[in-house]
C-alpha cells in the first residue's frame, strides 16, 4: 500500500480534491434523479390510470427497464451525444451533463414502474370516491399523486441510490476527467486499479454515508408525514 | 344538453344490470322522488348496492335507462354518494372536506366557513386536523357523510352507512341523516337493517334476487307488508 495519510485522514481533513469529487457525485446523481421524477412520475400516473392497447406490455418493459445495464445505457448515450451522434451538436459529451442524461435514463424507469404501480394501487381504493366527486382526469392524477406522496418517496429513493452506485454509463460518457467529470464511484474504480487504495476507501466511505444519510432523512420525512396525513 | 334545475326525480325505466352472464338487476322500474327517506331494504346480494349505483350514474345500465329529472347522462352536480367502506384521502379531516369543496368548484373564499359548518354538523370539529385515515370508524364514516354534503348535493345515497358500527356510533350517523332528510336534502339509504329502516324510511323499496318485490310506505309495509317475500324477511326469515 502507498504511504500518504489513511482514508478517515482524508475524510475528516477534509481534503479538498475529495470534496470535489463529493460535490459533483451529487450534482449529477440528484440533478438525474430530479429530472427523472418529471419524466417518470407524471408517465407512471398516466399508465396506472389510462386503459390503451399493448398496456400489459408496455408495463413488462417497464420493469424490465428497471434493470438496465448501465454500460449498454453509456454506451447508447455515448453514440447519442458523439460528434455524429443524434445530439452531437450540443458538445455534451464528456460533460457533467452528459452523465446526468445518462443516468436519467437510467433511473426514470425505476421511477415510472414504482410510480405505476403505487398510483394504481390508490386507484383501486380511491376510484369511487373521485368518481362520485365528479373529478376530472387532471385533478384525478394530482389527487393521486399527492396522496402517494410518501410512497413515491421510496421510489426516488431506489433512484437515487441506482444513480449514486452507478458507476458504468457515466464513465463511459463522462471520461473520468479529473476536477471536471470525476464522480465517487468513477474515482474508486481509477484509485482502485491505481493502488491507490486509501483514497478510495475513503470515498466508499462517503458514498455509503451519503446513502445511509438520504435514506435516514427520506424516511424520518415519511414517518413524520404519514403520522400527520395518515 | 341543458342541465336541469333539479336531479330529482330519478326514474329507473326496466333497467337490467348483468355482469358476467350473471343478471344482478332484472327490470326494474322506480321513481325516487322529493321527500321522505327512500330506503332500500333486502337481504344481501339481492342488488341494494347496483340500485345505488346506477341512480348516482357510476354504472350504466345493461338495459333499460335512468333519467335525473328528466334528462339522460347528467353529471353528478347535485348527487352524492357515501360507500358502505369509504376511502379517506391521506389528509387530514379538515383537508377532506376543502378537497370535496374544490372538486365542486366551490368559491375558495367560502372553503373556511364551510369547513366549519360541516364538521359542526357532524360533530367533528375537534379532530379537524387529525388524519383523516386515523379516525374511528364511525368518525370516518361521519366525515364521508360531512364530504358528501360538501356538495351541496340535492340527493344523497348512503350504501348500509352503520354497518359494522357499534349503537353509539350507528346513533350519531342516523342522527345526521334525519338533520340532513330535514333540510331537504332527499335521502336513498341501503341497509339490511330492518330496524334502522323502521327509524329512518318514509318509504321502503324491498329487494330480492334483483327485483323490486314491493314498494310502498314505511308504516304500511312494517304493518301490512303485501308480498310474501316482504312478510318472510320481516319474521326474520332466511330469504334465499
Amino acid at each position: 500500500m502507498p504511504d500518504g495519510p489513511s482514508a478517515l485522514q482524508l475524510v475528516l481533513s477534509g481534503d479538498p480534491a475529495l470534496f470535489a469529487i463529493v460535490r459533483l457525485s451529487l450534482y449529477v446523481s440528484l440533478s438525474a434523479v430530479a429530472l427523472a421524477a418529471l419524466i417518470g412520475i407524471p408517465l407512471g400516473a398516466w399508465i396506472a390510470l389510462t386503459r390503451f392497447p399493448g398496456r400489459q406490455g408496455v408495463i413488462v418493459l417497464l420493469n424490465a427497464l428497471m434493470g438496465l445495464p448501465p454500460v449498454v445505457v453509456g454506451l447508447a448515450v455515448y453514440l447519442a451525444l458523439s460528434r455524429s451522434g443524434l445530439l452531437g451538436a450540443f458538445g455534451l459529451l464528456f460533460t457533467p451533463s452528459a452523465m446526468i442524461v445518462a443516468q436519467t435514463v437510467l433511473v426514470a424507469p425505476i421511477i415510472a414502474a414504482l410510480t405505476r404501480q403505487t398510483i394504481e394501487d390508490l386507484w383501486l381504493e380511491y376510484r369511487d370516491e373521485l368518481t362520485a366527486m365528479n373529478l376530472g382526469p387532471l385533478g384525478r392524477v394530482m389527487a393521486l399523486i399527492w396522496d402517494a406522496r410518501f410512497s413515491l418517496v421510496t421510489a426516488l429513493l431506489a433512484g437515487f441510490g441506482r444513480a449514486a452506485a452507478e458507476v458504468g454509463a457515466i464513465i463511459i460518457v463522462g471520461g473520468n476527467i479529473e476536477g471536471f467529470t470525476r464522480t465517487m464511484t468513477t474515482a474508486i474504480a481509477l484509485e482502485t486499479s491505481k493502488g491507490d487504495l486509501p483514497l478510495a476507501i475513503g470515498l466508499g466511505l462517503v458514498l455509503i454515508s451519503i446513502v445511509i444519510a438520504v435514506n435516514a432523512l427520506a424516511w424520518s420525512v415519511r414517518r413524520a408525514g404519514e403520522r400527520l396525513a395518515g | 344538453m341543458r342541465a336541469p334545475s333539479s336531479e330529482l326525480p330519478i326514474e329507473f325505466d326496466r333497467v337490467t344490470v348483468t355482469a358476467g352472464g350473471i343478471t344482478i338487476l332484472d327490470d326494474v322500474a322506480l321513481t325516487l322522488a322529493p321527500g321522505p327517506p327512500t330506503v332500500l331494504i333486502g337481504p344481501n346480494g339481492s342488488g341494494k348496492s347496483t340500485m345505488l349505483r346506477l341512480a348516482m350514474g357510476l354504472l350504466a345500465p345493461s338495459r333499460g335507462r335512468i333519467t335525473w329529472g328528466g334528462l339522460e347522462h347528467v353529471p353528478p352536480l347535485k348527487r352524492a354518494i357515501v360507500f358502505q367502506r369509504p376511502a379517506m384521502l391521506r389528509r387530514s379531516a379538515s383537508a377532506n372536506l376543502r378537497f370535496a369543496l374544490r372538486a365542486a368548484d366551490i368559491p375558495r373564499a367560502e372553503h373556511a366557513r364551510r369547513v366549519a359548518e360541516l364538521l359542526e354538523l357532524v360533530g367533528l370539529h375537534a379532530l379537524a386536523d387529525r388524519a383523516a385515515r386515523r379516525l374511528s370508524g364511525g368518525e370516518q364514516q361521519r366525515l364521508a357523510l360531512a364530504r358528501a354534503l360538501a356538495r351541496d348535493p340535492a340527493v344523497l345515497f348512503l350504501d348500509e352507512p352503520t354497518a359494522s358500527l357499534d349503537p353509539i356510533a350507528t346513533k350519531a350517523v342516523e342522527d345526521i341523516i334525519r338533520t340532513v332528510s330535514e333540510r331537504n336534502i332527499k335521502v336513498v339509504m341501503a341497509t339490511h337493517d330492518l330496524g334502522e329502516a323502521r327509524r329512518l324510511a318514509g318509504e321502503i323499496v324491498m329487494l330480492h334476487r334483483g327485483r323490486i318485490v314491493e314498494t310502498s310506505a314505511a308504516a304500511s309495509f312494517f304493518d301490512a307488508p303485501q308480498t310474501a317475500e316482504a312478510r318472510a324477511f320481516l319474521a326474520g326469515e332466511l330469504l334465499i
